[in-house]
């Protein structure tokens, strides 16, 4: 194994098992600590890819603002911080039988594909990655339509948001 | 290759020339090298750290017509030494109800966000921690786990005042890290890179004089970061004795007081990194990387003073003001600006440099004029109103 190798594993155990304590802690603020701490395992593994800029914008974009808001919205909203309610419902079964299934069937698909078992390129030196990203956004040949809807979307929801705070006097 | 010339990777290859020396394999000769140097960064930061208390505390003094530390040491200068002693020597209390793990973490990650943010600082020409091609953003996602870190900590501290602190500090950290992201796109569009190197070496002219409007919403936005007057009612002592760091004692309150500290000669740094230049003055920094650190830390240290200038002269203002400074007039400015400054970029990109700076500055000019106008017409308006109520209140009935 590569060291490479070896840092993805860690990384990915991490990620992992921070996803799932979200899931099993009891108490709320912890899960969302919990979170923060899956999602920056999830930006490691973009930066082990060689995505720095996602890297970076998942950190202030996930961590920086949805899980801080997460975390005031709990405390905001609950009387007992504390509360300790049961983790599963009756489903629980039927949840982990999907889980394995879609496992399962990522597994077998991408056993198939050529590129499963190849190790990633190594860049060139001044490779421009963020300059191609940004020029691959605002390219009308490439994703200049999808990166307006997403953006119309979160206009939308910004309206929304003002619409439903506004106070009619 | 000399050490003059290149000390950090001549120290590198000497090291690891001598690790290797020693029959380690030669990937974790670099690795331990690495570390070694990161080691070092942080130690020095660390030194530096504890004279920051004496340099806060000397300028704090003369800003207000006292004399400061001056009685252990020449010129007080062995008082943060003292002050460390007590510190570590102190009690080391939790409070009832605390999460420990949680109240423990989180003077650790304010620290370390502050820490952290030096990997992207280039000291001189060929002395980079991290050459990375997003450095820019990464101040921001630094950022991100000191609001966290704070969050913790009010949160653990099982605390009234605490928590309402913590809510504040990150009620501010959220808000203003929209201007301060928005304003980081001015030094992005003149060098055509998010890299801070990049940034410094197509200085040619100090950014801060193609963007002053910008270089001053940068700054707010950095002081409101690090929760400075006037925008420190994080620790409102009078409403809310400390903030959130009112149940840490010892060294974990040090470690807050300390990252704030670094954080404020941290923000200094990159405001010099960012508008004036870095490293870079007059052809100095080719004579020596020495003389380059020198320069940054002097600019750094010019940015930490004014940041120290603002907190000890302005009084603190209310949460609503702070937020609705921010959100009706900090954000759409800023985004004015970046819209005014990427159009004017487009349209002077072939002209003269001279004409290229007129017009940036000029634009700079217009824009925050027409936004002093609206906002004291604004402000004139609703001070008529709350004015007119008046008068039908004290009107006889």
């Amino acid at each position: 194994m590569t060291a490479e190798q070896i840092i993805f594993l860690i990384v990915a155990l991490f990620t992992l098992g921070s996803a799932l304590m979200v899931v099993t802690t009891g108490n709320l603020v912890h899960a969302a600590l919990w979170l923060v701490s899956t999602l920056f395992g999830v930006a490691v593994i973009y930066a082990l890819l060689n995505a720095g800029f996602i890297a970076v914008v998942q950190v202030v974009v996930y961590i920086g603002a949805i899980a801080i808001l997460f975390i005031f919205a709990v405390m905001l909203t609950r009387k007992d911080l504390r509360d300790q309610g049961p983790q599963m419902n009756s489903n629980w079964w039927l949840g982990a039988i999907l889980a394995v299934l879609v496992f399962a069937g990522l597994a077998f698909m991408l056993q198939g594909w050529s590129g499963f078992s190849k190790t990633a390129a190594v860049l060139p030196s001044g490779f421009d990655a963020v300059g191609l990203l940004g020029e691959q956004l605002t390219s009308p040949n490439a994703y200049v339509l999808p990166f307006e809807v997403a953006s119309v979307l979160l206009l939308a929801a910004l309206v929304g948001a003002v619409y439903v705070a506004f106070n009619k006097k | 290759m000399n050490f003059l010339n290149d000390p950090l990777k001549v120290a590198a290859a000497w090291l690891e020339g001598i690790f290797t020396g020693w029959g380690m394999d030669a990937v974790a000769a670099h690795v331990l090298v690495v570390f070694l140097g990161v080691f070092l960064l942080i130690a020095i930061l660390m030194v530096l750290d504890i004279f920051l208390v004496w340099v806060e505390r000397k300028v704090v003094a003369r800003f207000q017509d006292r004399l400061g530390p001056n009685r252990v040491g020449p010129f007080g200068l062995i008082q943060p030494f003292a002050d460390i002693i007590k510190l570590i020597i102190k009690e080391d209390t939790t409070p009832e109800g605390a999460d420990k793990v949680v109240y423990n973490l989180a003077p650790i990650l304010s620290m370390a966000s502050v820490l952290i943010l030096w990997a992207v600082v280039p000291l001189a020409p060929v002395m980079l921690g991290v050459d990375l091609n997003v450095g820019v953003l990464f101040l921001i996602a630094a950022g991100a786990i000191g609001t966290l870190s704070i969050i913790m900590a009010g949160w653990s501290s099982n605390n009234k005042f605490a928590l309402i602190g913590g809510f504040r500090q990150v009620a501010v950290m959220v808000a203003f890290e929209i201007p301060m992201l928005t304003m980081l796109m001015i030094p992005t569009i003149f060098a055509g890179s998010m890299n801070m190197n990049d940034i410094i070496e197509s200085q040619n002219i100090w950014y801060f004089i193609i963007s002053p409007l910008g270089a001053l919403i940068f700054l707010v936005a950095a002081i409101a970061e690090l929760g400075r007057a006037p925008f420190d009612l994080a620790e409102g002592e009078s409403e809310l004795v400390a903030g959130f760091n009112i149940e840490y004692s010892g060294m974990k309150f040090g470690m807050f007081y300390a990252g704030e500290l670094l954080h404020a000669f941290t923000f200094g740094g990159f405001w010099s990194i960012l508008f004036f230049g870095g490293y870079r003055f007059f052809g100095l920094e080719q004579v020596s990387p020495f003389l380059a650190i020198l320069i940054l830390v002097i600019k750094a240290m010019v940015g930490y003073w004014v940041i120290m200038w603002i907190r000890y002269t302005m009084m603190r203002i209310r949460i609503d003001q702070m937020l609705a400074f921010n959100w009706k007039f900090l954000t759409p400015l800023s985004f004015v600006l970046v819209l005014v400054t990427a159009l004017m970029n487009a349209l002077l990109s072939g002209a003269d440099a001279w004409l290229y700076i007129l017009g940036m500055f000029l634009s700079n000019v217009i824009v925050g004029w027409v936004a002093l106008e609206i906002a004291r017409s604004v402000a004139q308006k609703e001070r008529e109103r709350v004015e007119g109520a008046k008068a039908v209140e004290a009107a006889p009935h």
